[in-house]
């Protein structure tokens, strides 16, 4: 049956195969990197999510050291890193020499202590603020993750959709039209009355996580007890879901591709603004001007994330990871990542050096991020108590204010639905 | 192919008369006839031998990993913690009480439904336009399979965009048309549509070539008297091809039931929510992706194992069904 009709077709075939295989197999053999080449150089991964603006610094290192090089391994989300960590600690290999580790999931790697190697140092002792060193700290007293950065929180604000509202648009007075929640919402009433096409807050899910920050149970008790109906947490639930009829939402889900999106089209107004976020601003800001930041939060401080750096025991270079770590934490390492992202430093050090202090942010306005970022860090003054099940029960919270927000449930069978989800947690 | 029949014969002549004497070995030895039977074992085990490997890889990676999960699904067993005690069924009476379980089952069957008809329907279609003298031939059947080398996950990534609620292109595109923005990733249909879009997008191609390849056996003769009697093309293609090709057809069908009822990576990557279970409120979550969130999201395989112990059942039984469900329509073509 060989006419040449099939072997054409046959030869097709092989051709695409081999396309397909060769196509595979390149994509396999990616990454496929043990870290420790034959020429005596070590290399140490990196795995960071969103922006820690280390890639300055790994260039300032890898040009200084000739045995010991830096590789950053870059995830788009923490959902997705922390995905892909449990899987690989679940299967005890794959995760890199540094593992970056979301504030908030610090609790649950807590929990996990014994997959994790023991950076204390006596020498970096006082390195960071006493409540940061003390969440990289198991209960054995045993430091596990060494700080990057705090987030307190300000309002990144579109100046220039202010105006076209008529709003004031210069930041101090900004800053007087949002002292409580109540008075930011209520300028939000005026501004969507004015701009309809735009929302007042980028999204529901991140203005339900600022209003967390200044709970301070928000899903748990303090000796670990979930405890999801609290009348504060109903309070911050039903602050939020109230407003979806008030037209201040975007009704679109923080981190999507409509998020990302709505940067470059006018989608909204104002933005709950922790210093590591404003990387994330300008980046998806590309050819948008009339950022700015006021020096304000609703009702009092919050701070909102913050990493730590971590290595597991599973890493073939433990030794060498503590001592990358340590340098990408010291102050005058952090100090740059603000300069370059605006990360704001959890070194005690680096929050008083001049770089941070005078440190000017040309896209949003020229606005002195150094001393606005450090008045926010200062108007804090709850630090939520976070258990090993903040990170997961905050996952469920915030499907359940989607739910509202995007119309698939009402605000009390949304409720029963997050309550049935932290049940499942078990 | 006749000397061997003939060895074969002699064989078994000779073989009766000397089987008596076949004790004392001593006393008489006989190389010959050990070779024979030698030859005779391989004649006939051989063949089970050359197909060992892969059924001994099968029980390895195939076998034992199913065994595994029912093992581990009987147990409570966490993602970081390990095996703990037996619950018997008690992880699938979870499994079954969960809401999520129903609506992410229901979810995997529509979104199979709306992806496979369709697909095999334009995949048969476009075979049987490949299947004529076009200039360019090899052009024409090589393009169709291009987005099969795509990777899922990009096809994912582009597709999610295209079919964002608010800024996407297909809603801008619709828009221009006077149609209001459709809520791809909130509404539960239109979801299920756009995740199918992908999926089509990626295997129509391929499963066009696999019937073409089938179509070009079928012998042209049957064609050219058709033609004599009058069918016309289409009713050629109903007549004959459809009829003629029904065993590949039985075989896309059932690859393309296991490979749509296990759909993961599309639906997973077009969900913009930050716990990726398919929606805010599951619109398009699917029954492996409930397996991802007992193992993985809650760290609980226990859940997860029964989960997919639950999803094997129910593609086994989907695919008996379209097994007798292929068979009548074939047939009807009128080979019986």
């Amino acid at each position: 049956m060989q006419t040449p009709k099939t072997r054409r077709v046959r030869l097709a075939l092989s051709a695409m195969t081999a396309l397909t295989l060769a196509t595979t197999l390149a994509a396999c053999s990616g990454g496929d990197d043990d870290g420790s080449a034959a020429d005596g150089v070590t290399t140490i991964s990196v795995a960071t999510f969103n922006e820690f603006g280390y890639e300055g610094l790994i260039e300032e290192w890898n040009d200084s050291h000739d045995d010991i090089k830096i590789e950053q391994v870059k995830v788009g989300t923490w959902d997705d890193a922390k995905a892909n960590l449990f899987t690989k600690l679940a299967a005890g290999s794959g995760l890199s020499d540094i593992e970056a580790i979301e504030g908030d999931a610090m609790p649950a790697i807590m929990a996990e202590s014994g997959a994790f190697a023991d950076l204390t140092d006596p020498e970096l002792e006082g390195r960071w603020l006493d409540w940061k060193a003390e969440a990289g700290t198991n209960a054995e007293g045993q430091m596990i993750g060494y700080g990057t950065d705090v987030g307190p929180e300000g309002i990144c604000y579109r100046a220039d959709l202010f105006e076209q509202a008529g709003l004031p648009s210069d930041r101090d007075e900004v800053a007087k039209l949002m002292g409580t929640w109540d008075d930011y919402f209520a300028t939000g009433d005026t501004f969507v009355e004015a701009m309809p096409g735009t929302a007042w807050y980028d999204s529901s899910t991140s203005l339900s996580q600022a209003m967390l920050n200044q709970v301070e149970f928000p899903f748990e008790t303090d000796n670990e007890t979930v405890d999801v109906e609290n009348p504060e947490l109903e309070a911050v639930y039903k602050t939020v879901t109230d407003n979806v009829d008030r037209g201040l939402s975007s009704k679109i889900a923080q981190w999507g591709d409509d998020w990302t999106a709505q940067f470059q089209n006018d989608g909204f107004a104002t933005i709950p603004c922790p210093g590591w976020l404003m990387g994330i601003i300008e980046g998806n800001s590309e050819g948008v001007d009339g950022w700015d930041i006021a020096n304000v939060f609703p009702g009092g401080g919050g701070n909102w994330g913050g990493s730590f750096l971590t290595v597991p025991t599973q890493g073939e270079h433990q030794e060498e990871a503590k001592e990358v770590a340590a340098w990408l934490t010291a102050p005058e390492q952090q100090a740059k990542a603000f300069a370059a992202v605006g990360a704001f430093p959890s070194q005690v050090e680096a929050q008083d050096s001049p770089e941070v202090n005078e440190a000017v942010n040309e896209f949003f306005n020229d606005a002195p991020i150094g001393t606005i970022t450090a008045d926010r860090a200062a108007a804090i003054t709850v630090q939520p108590f976070k258990g090993p099940k903040y990170s997961d029960i905050l996952t469920a919270f915030q499907a359940a204010i989607m739910r509202v927000d995007d119309g698939s449930k009402d605000p009390e069978a949304s409720w029963e639905q997050f309550l049935a989800d932290v049940e499942a947690l078990g | 192919m006749t000397t061997h029949l003939h060895t074969r014969g002699g064989d078994i002549d000779e073989m009766s008369p000397l089987r008596p004497g076949h004790g004392p070995r001593a006393v008489r030895p006989e190389p010959p006839q050990w070779r024979q039977r030698l030859s005779r074992a391989d004649h006939r085990y051989s063949p089970y031998l050359y197909v060992a490997p892969f059924f001994v890889l099968f029980l390895v990676i195939g076998m034992f990993p199913l065994g595994y999960t029912a093992w581990v699904s009987v147990h409570d067993w966490s993602l970081l913690g390990g095996k703990g005690d037996f619950v018997g069924l008690e992880n699938y009476r979870e499994v079954l009480d969960s809401p999520y379980f129903t609506k992410q089952l229901v979810n995997t069957i529509s979104i199979f439904l709306i992806s496979s008809v369709p697909q095999i329907l334009i995949a048969l279609v476009l075979a049987g336009l490949l299947d004529n003298q076009l200039r360019g031939r090899t052009l024409w059947r090589m393009s169709i399979l291009l987005p099969f080398v795509v990777s899922p996950v990009a096809v994912a990534i582009i597709f999610g965009s295209l079919f964002g609620d608010r800024y996407g292109l297909v809603n801008q595109a619709l828009n221009v048309v006077g149609i209001d923005n459709i809520a791809w990733h909130t509404n539960r249909l239109a979801s299920h549509v756009a995740i199918a879009s992908m999926v089509n997008w990626r295997w129509t191609g391929y499963n066009a070539l696999i019937f073409l390849a089938a179509m070009q056996a079928v012998p042209r003769e049957l064609y050219e008297s058709a033609a004599i009697d009058g069918a016309g093309r289409l009713r050629q293609f109903v007549s004959i091809t459809v009829p003629m090709i029904r065993p590949t057809m039985i075989f896309v069908i059932i690859t393309s039931t296991i490979g749509g009822l296990q759909i993961f990576a599309e639906p997973r990557l077009f969900d913009d929510t930050t716990a990726r279970n398919g929606g805010s409120d599951r619109q398009f979550g699917t029954i492996t992706m409930l397996v991802y969130d007992f193992g993985w999201q809650l760290r609980d395989l226990g859940r997860a194992s029964a989960t997919a112990w639950l999803l094997f059942l129910v593609i086994c039984v989907f695919a008996v069904v379209n097994l007798v469900l292929v068979r009548r329509i074939g047939s009807l073509g009128g080979e019986r």
